[in-house]
């Protein structure tokens, strides 16, 4: 099993701030794939073009970075503080 | 190297958080710091008010990683990065990045470095309410990217 989670306007476009999935692919980018595939607006928010980015247990990750059980995963916009 | 830091839903008071980073330690020769404001301005626009969110727990550790990466480009003796979240409104800090170095040129370079890679790489996002009452995310800014990419062949300068 895998945490999701959605923030900022992501989280707001999807009206989802996290959720638990039972299957674990392979990695990043599969998961991408896999949530775009939903259709919708997740199909919009994670069309190939649209900047998203990723973390992996609270770090930046790569779109091949390999997921394992247990993993937190993170989706956002690019960031704004500062 | 001794190391702050903070997320904060509290104002922040950028000079009383200055001086402790020199008090108690006579080897420090130099502070820089950097004090981010929210503007009332933004694309042309009147801002009244700014909502900053962030991803809990990656946060930190974004922080604690670049000032880490910082610490070992430059010799430095405190490094102090307080952030605020939630409601802010203009003229309120938004950011303190401070530094203390035995000579200057380091405490220099590595505050331009923190600030600039936070700015791209630690999980913050700003709401913004516009004067007439709407709503909205910032967007990311180009010369933000550009500013940390130029730091990553710099070694340290």
């Amino acid at each position: 099993m895998i945490r999701v989670m959605y923030f900022a306007s992501l989280r707001e476009r999807l009206g989802c701030e996290n959720e638990a999935l039972s299957d674990v692919p392979q990695t990043v980018a599969a998961l991408r794939a896999e949530l775009a595939a939903r259709g919708g607006v997740w199909g919009e928010v994670f069309a190939d073009d649209q900047r998203v980015l990723a973390a992996v247990n609270q770090e930046m990750a790569a779109a091949e970075q390999a997921l394992g059980d247990g993993d937190e995963i993170g989706f956002f916009p690019p960031v704004t503080g500062g | 190297m001794h190391v702050e830091i903070r997320v904060q839903e509290t104002a922040l008071d950028a000079v009383a958080e200055v001086a402790p980073l020199y008090g108690g330690r006579p080897s420090v020769g130099g502070v820089v710091s950097f004090v981010g404001l929210m503007r009332d301005t933004n694309v042309g626009e009147q801002v009244s008010a700014m909502t900053l969110e962030h991803y809990p727990g990656m946060t930190e550790k974004a922080l604690a990683a670049i000032v880490a990466e910082a610490g070992e480009r430059w010799e430095l003796e405190a490094v102090r990065v307080i952030h605020r979240v939630g409601e802010i409104r203009p003229q309120d800090p938004i950011v303190l990045v401070a530094v203390a170095s035995r000579h200057r040129g380091e405490a220099f370079r590595a505050c331009e470095f923190i600030i600039d890679y936070l700015k791209t790489r630690a999980p913050f996002w700003k709401r913004e309410q516009t004067a007439d009452g709407r709503s909205r995310w910032v967007d990311a800014r180009n010369s933000d990217e550009a500013a940390a990419d130029s730091w990553e062949d710099a070694g340290s300068r």
